[in-house]
């Protein structure tokens, strides 16, 4: 069944940038403008690979994968939570550090093989279907729990969250660490189940769609989803164009996906907007937080 | 000592035998900031039941004082008990497990949660989603303020966004509910129904801490008024037996300055604006067809809750936003097409009412903003050069003329306090001598002496000829400057109508008839 197989492959090719966009997602609902997330993800992929490769085992390349994703963002939490550094410049500085660190470290696995990954339900691996369970969960989360409720209060309004006595730094942090860890497994996946080997700046700006994804998508995890399957259907599109022999250049074709899902993207989120309903962007997102007390 | 009107006299017995009339006392509280000591030995006390005012200028540290009783602040020194217990909270929460309340100056709620999520946030330990909005529901009910759980904070008016602080108060049965400046946005009807639950609950023993600029306010509410001069109590004493000149007088320790209308003719029109109609601004209000005429030593008022094309009117007028030709005419020439810059240059200046962001830039000096408004009027430059030296001498001028403290012109807008920037950036257009000249909020969280020199200040210089338009929500202040009075409501300007001998009430009709506080929200 064709059909059946194509699915299958858009699914895997969404799956990187749900999980980074369902993270960012969180972080931005709770004020925090992470621009990092194409660091997180090559760190991830690195880590990831690495560990899957030592051990043999995919899963704990997923493991390390969301460790080292969450660590990265903890430095650019202390950054800009602590020491109240501007996120913009902080998280564009995370980025080039991932990439420059993995390039560094890199090294000796390039050429080397991923182990292999075992398929779950219906053909679909393990990592595809959290990433499917993890959008209704976020959104239950956001929206239907204390913890989600206290997260969007702090990023919608960080003074009033703060007189009411709730700990902005520290949600912010734990909203941090969360993105990154998604970030990580994303990059990840990328490694251990998509490309199978690691080459440097392999994430090739999965992190930026993503980044997009969550603005266009209106700061809702559905609409996350929506982007990640947009942009991995027209991934799909374009290598089985690429493989047909299609007179188009290769590189247009690569582009596509990119450039197809910030179009639709625009276009939706500003039909959104004029009809008046639409999510907007949370109040105190990439502010600073300072205290007096 | 203090009147006793709505005070329940129960005694409590706090154990070991001595009886107590006091819900809350503070002793000796001190709390200083690099710079500052906002308070300095303050010792008072409430009674249950009681509607205590705290009443003090801007910066005699009313807001440091319940900050520290509220867990915001942790006092330098002193002590606070209540109910015979040492208060001395960590945080907000354990102020609120404790049983006191607030209701902020600047409302801290979160524009685009819905009611419930916003009361949810206030409680520490939430009913169910709907068991909340049913309690929601009732408690609104009982206290006359009704509420839906489900509208979104954004949608909401700003004597219902109030509405929402309060009964997210109430939910948890405090013993003592702070305010702070409650009806600085209400129509004078909105403030009818917050006097009246705060009466009910002042006869269920609740005692409430009052802050307000509002001396006629706090005189007829108020059981006692406690007065904070800089960070200083200089007494505590029943409002009700003095009138709003001698409480002004202990707030800022001197007489003060009577507003002195006398000594204005109106000459000929200055200012022509005829069909003027606008496209909202965010979550505005078109203008419909707005008109009227201001004539030279002419003060036109304009009310109306916020929200109700009142930033669209003065971006309207100040070049903001250009409209259709004709529209806005200056003596005999339109300037409807025109930007502020050339608006400025043909005498026509504005002072919106968004101090920082709109009015001022926070993080630029006095100075560079003197030159922001002042460069071409006051020839701050020279050949496209800032002649540094010349701005410098215009912000010195409005900081003497108009009694801004700040050790400074070279002071960064964002670290005066909101009375003596919003005196700078009235000053800065005052001085500057227009033709005609559009205001909007003057006095906004300005205190009663402060307020008093703005007033004035508008006034003389619609006595030197000035056609001045006032936009604002103090009806007192209107009544009290204007020479002509319209309401704007829902983008629609009334027709002006003499102020003299027009009352209260019959200007809360103009505002939009006796349902008070929905107006603001139907007519969005």
């Amino acid at each position: 069944m064709i059909e059946w197989t194509t699915f299958l492959l858009l699914l895997s090719a969404a799956t990187p940038i749900l999980f980074a966009a369902l993270g960012e997602t969180i972080a931005e609902r709770a004020g925090v403008l992470n621009l990092g997330v194409e660091g997180m993800m090559i760190t991830g992929a690195l880590a990831g690979f690495a560990a899957a490769h030592a051990t043999g085992s995919p899963m704990a390349g997923f493991v390390a994968g969301a460790v080292a994703g969450a660590a990265l963002s903890l430095i650019f939490g202390g950054l800009t939570q602590y020491l109240l550094t501007n996120q913009v410049a902080t998280g564009l500085a995370l980025t080039m550090f991932g990439l420059g660190l993995t390039a560094m470290f890199g090294k000796p696995y390039e050429g080397v093989k991923a182990p292999s990954m075992a398929g779950g339900p219906l053909g679909i691996n393990w990592v595809i279907w959290l990433g499917l369970v993890l959008v209704p969960v976020t959104w239950l989360i956001l929206n239907r729990t204390r913890p989600g409720l206290i997260l969007r209060g702090v990023g919608e309004n960080h003074d009033a969250a703060h007189a009411l006595g709730y700990k902005v730094r520290g949600t912010r942090m734990a909203a941090i660490a969360i993105g990154g860890a998604l970030a990580g497994v994303g990059g990840a996946y990328v490694s251990i189940a998509t490309v199978l080997q690691w080459t440097e700046g392999m994430t090739a700006g999965a992190g930026w769609i993503a980044l997009a994804i969550v603005v266009f998508a209106g700061w809702s995890p559905w609409g996350v989803l929506a982007g990640a399957w947009l942009f991995g259907g027209v991934t799909v599109l374009q290598l089985r164009l690429q493989a047909a022999g299609v007179a188009v250049p290769v590189q247009l074709l690569s582009m596509a996906p990119y450039l197809a899902t910030i179009i639709v993207l625009v276009i939706i989120s500003a039909r959104h907007k004029y009809a008046g309903g639409g999510g907007t962007a949370p109040g105190s997102l990439g502010r600073s937080f300072h205290a007096l007390r | 000592m203090c009147g006793h009107r709505n005070r329940l006299t129960y005694e409590k017995d706090n154990g070991d035998g001595v009886t107590t009339s006091e819900l809350f006392r503070a002793d000796g509280l001190a709390k200083s900031y690099p710079g500052v000591r906002a308070n300095d030995n303050v010792s008072f006390s409430v009674a249950p039941g009681e509607i205590h005012a705290l009443l003090g200028e801007n910066g005699a540290g009313k807001s440091t004082l319940v900050k520290m009783i509220y867990g915001l602040v942790r006092p330098d020194q002193g002590r606070m008990m209540l109910g015979g217990q040492l208060h001395a909270p960590a945080d907000p929460r354990a102020a609120r497990a404790s049983g006191v309340g607030m209701v902020f100056q600047h409302f801290s709620l979160f524009d685009a949660l819905t009611v419930a999520e916003n009361i949810a946030l206030g409680m520490d330990s939430p009913p169910p989603r709907a068991d909340l909005s049913r309690r929601i529901t009732e408690v609104s009910a009982a206290y006359g303020l009704p509420l839906n759980p489900a509208r979104r904070i954004a949608s909401l008016s700003a004597g219902e966004r109030q509405r929402v602080e309060i009964v997210r108060c109430l939910l948890s049965n405090p013993r003592l509910l702070i305010m702070d400046e409650p009806t600085s946005v209400l129509t004078p009807q909105e403030a009818e129904i917050l006097f009246a639950t705060l009466r009910q609950l002042a006869a269920q023993g609740t005692s409430i801490l009052y802050i307000s600029h509002k001396l006629d306010e706090i005189r007829t509410h108020c059981d006692c008024a406690t007065i904070l001069r800089q960070g200083r109590v200089v007494g505590t004493v029943s409002p009700a037996e003095h009138s709003a000149r001698e409480l002004a007088a202990m707030m800022v320790g001197a007489e003060m300055r009577l507003v002195d209308r006398s000594g204005r003719q109106a000459g000929e029109v200055v200012l022509t604006v005829a069909g003027l109609t606008s496209a909202a601004g965010l979550e505005g209000t078109a203008l419909k067809n707005v008109g009227f005429q201001v004539r030279a030593g002419e003060i036109l008022g304009i009310g109306g809750v916020a929200g109700n094309g009142q930033e669209e009117l003065i971006a309207a007028l100040s070049g903001e936003t250009t409209g259709r030709p004709g529209t806005v005419v200056m003596d005999g020439r339109d300037l409807s097409s025109q930007g502020p810059e050339a608006r400025r240059r043909a005498g026509l200046l504005a002072a919106p009412e968004d101090r920082l962001g709109h009015a001022a830039v926070p993080d630029m000096s006095l100075t560079e903003n003197a030159i922001l408004t002042g460069a071409t009027r006051q020839g701050l430059q020279k050949n496209g050069i800032l002649d540094h030296r010349a701005a410098r001498s215009f912000a010195e001028r409005i900081i003497a003329a108009f009694d801004v403290r700040t050790p400074g012109p070279g002071t960064a807008a964002g670290a005066l306090s909101g009375g003596n920037l919003q005196k700078f950036v009235i000053g800065r257009e005052i001085l500057q001598e227009p033709r005609a000249l559009v205001v909007n909020q003057p006095t906004w969280g300005v205190d009663a002496g402060a307020a008093a020199a703005i007033r004035q200040a508008l006034l003389d210089l619609a006595g030197r000829g000035a056609a001045v338009v006032v936009i604002s929500q103090d009806l007192d202040e209107l009544l009290e400057l204007s020479d002509r009075f319209a309401a704007l409501n829902n983008g629609v300007l009334s027709p002006p109508v003499p102020t003299e001998g027009l009352t209260l009430e019959q200007v809360g009709l103009m505002l939009g008839g006796a349902h008070g506080m929905e107006v603001a929200h139907v007519a969005a």
